[in-house]
């Protein structure tokens, strides 16, 4: 019965998410402290944590790392599948009409007008990114930044890694993992 | 392209080292996927890709996984989004799994501190190279409307903090309205 439950919550987490994990978060912490009692607040502030520091999107991460606390692997999967299954049907369906009337004029139109805006809308979030990296503290905005707060260590792998990724086009995933070696020698050794 | 076993092995691990090796959730998973599928493969048309994640940020989930479905089902219907789905998730469920276990440890980690920390300046790297690439490709169509589209979706989202969902509304019915009512010209 509890894996009903889970699916149900997790369900209704990939249906209501419209924007990306981050929009899923306060669905999240509505399911998992109010509508249920499955994690302590301290908990749920480790999950936001973890979620974040490890690879993959971070709905999902959130939803495998609630099922595993609850009911173990088979909760995990099942908060999985359930956090997947509105997107699974939502996007088969878009899909669908998309292929099928992609060449009418009209929806031409829309998705001329859509394409600079995605652009703009990833560019965005790839600022937030080079911010979290660039800059030691965690709350750092544009007004707000000083001199001190600048991680320069991390400006260097920045600029290495895009010079790499544009004159050699190196591998991200190989760029990535050979910054995260610097990094331990580094911040872990030094 | 050939729909073999390799191909869909391809597909599979293409979406799966993505999800297993990117920090910092969807927005940094799809201008990755982006790259794998347009520039490294070539299975995907630029235009077209930039199409797909606009559906996938309006479409309720986690849009790594809405644009792996589209671009499971662009290459090969509705089993090469189930290919592409189940590359997605299966890293986290894996990661996640392990993590959750002994998760007080793994926060306390210095190593694994350093090791995330010198990533995300990877990340930054990479997220920056792709954005380099978009907006050089958006400025060379010359496109004036385009461009100012462009700007103005920048700063909503920057600046002004809009939801993505409302920016991608009002950039589609702007685009519906400007070039089928005013320009009726509808070719791109």
């Amino acid at each position: 019965m509890i894996l009903l439950e889970i699916f149900w919550s997790f369900f209704q987490i990939g249906l209501f998410a419209i924007g990306g994990g981050y929009a899923a978060l306060p669905l999240i912490e509505h399911q998992v402290l109010e509508a249920h009692n499955w994690l302590t607040l301290t908990e749920f502030a480790d999950l936001l944590t973890i979620s974040q520091m490890t690879p993959g999107p971070i709905a999902l991460n959130a939803s495998t790392f609630v099922g595993t606390r609850v009911a173990g692997l088979p909760g995990a999967i099942v908060a999985t599948i359930g956090c997947v299954t509105p997107s699974c049907i939502i996007v088969l369906i878009l899909s669908y009409f998309y292929f099928k009337y992609k060449n009418l004029s009209s929806i031409q139109g829309i998705l001329k007008g859509l394409r600079p805006a995605v652009v703009s809308l990833i560019a965005s979030a790839g600022l937030s990114i080079l911010m979290l990296a660039v800059f030691k503290s965690e709350d750092i905005t544009i007004w707000n930044m000083s001199l001190s707060d600048i991680n320069f260590i991390s400006i260097i792998l920045v600029s290495v890694g895009v010079f790499v990724l544009r004159k050699y086009k190196m591998d991200p995933i190989k760029v990535m993992i050979a910054t995260g070696i610097v990094g331990i020698f580094i911040y872990g050794v030094m | 392209m050939e729909k073999n076993l390799k191909f869909y092995i391809k597909l599979f691990w293409s979406t799966f080292s993505l999800s297993a090796f990117t920090i910092g959730g969807g927005y940094v998973i799809v201008p990755l996927m982006r790259k794998k599928f347009v520039e490294e493969l070539n299975w995907i048309e630029e235009e077209e890709m930039l199409n797909l994640v606009a559906i996938s940020q309006s479409a309720p989930g986690p849009i790594a996984v809405n644009t792996s479905i589209m671009v499971g089902y662009r290459l090969a219907g509705v089993f090469g989004s189930f290919v592409t789905i189940v590359g997605t998730i299966l890293p986290p469920l894996i990661i996640i799994t392990v993590i959750a276990q002994f998760y007080t440890v793994f926060k306390e980690n210095k190593i694994i501190n350093a090791l995330l920390l010198g990533m995300r300046a990877g990340v930054a790297a990479v997220i920056l190279d792709v954005i380099i690439k978009m907006v050089n490709d958006i400025i060379k169509t010359k496109n004036k409307i385009s461009i100012l589209i462009m700007i103005i979706a920048l700063l909503a989202s920057v600046v002004f903090d809009i939801n993505a969902a409302l920016i991608i509304i009002v950039s589609g019915a702007f685009g519906a309205f400007y070039y089928n009512i005013y320009k009726k010209e509808g070719k791109v």
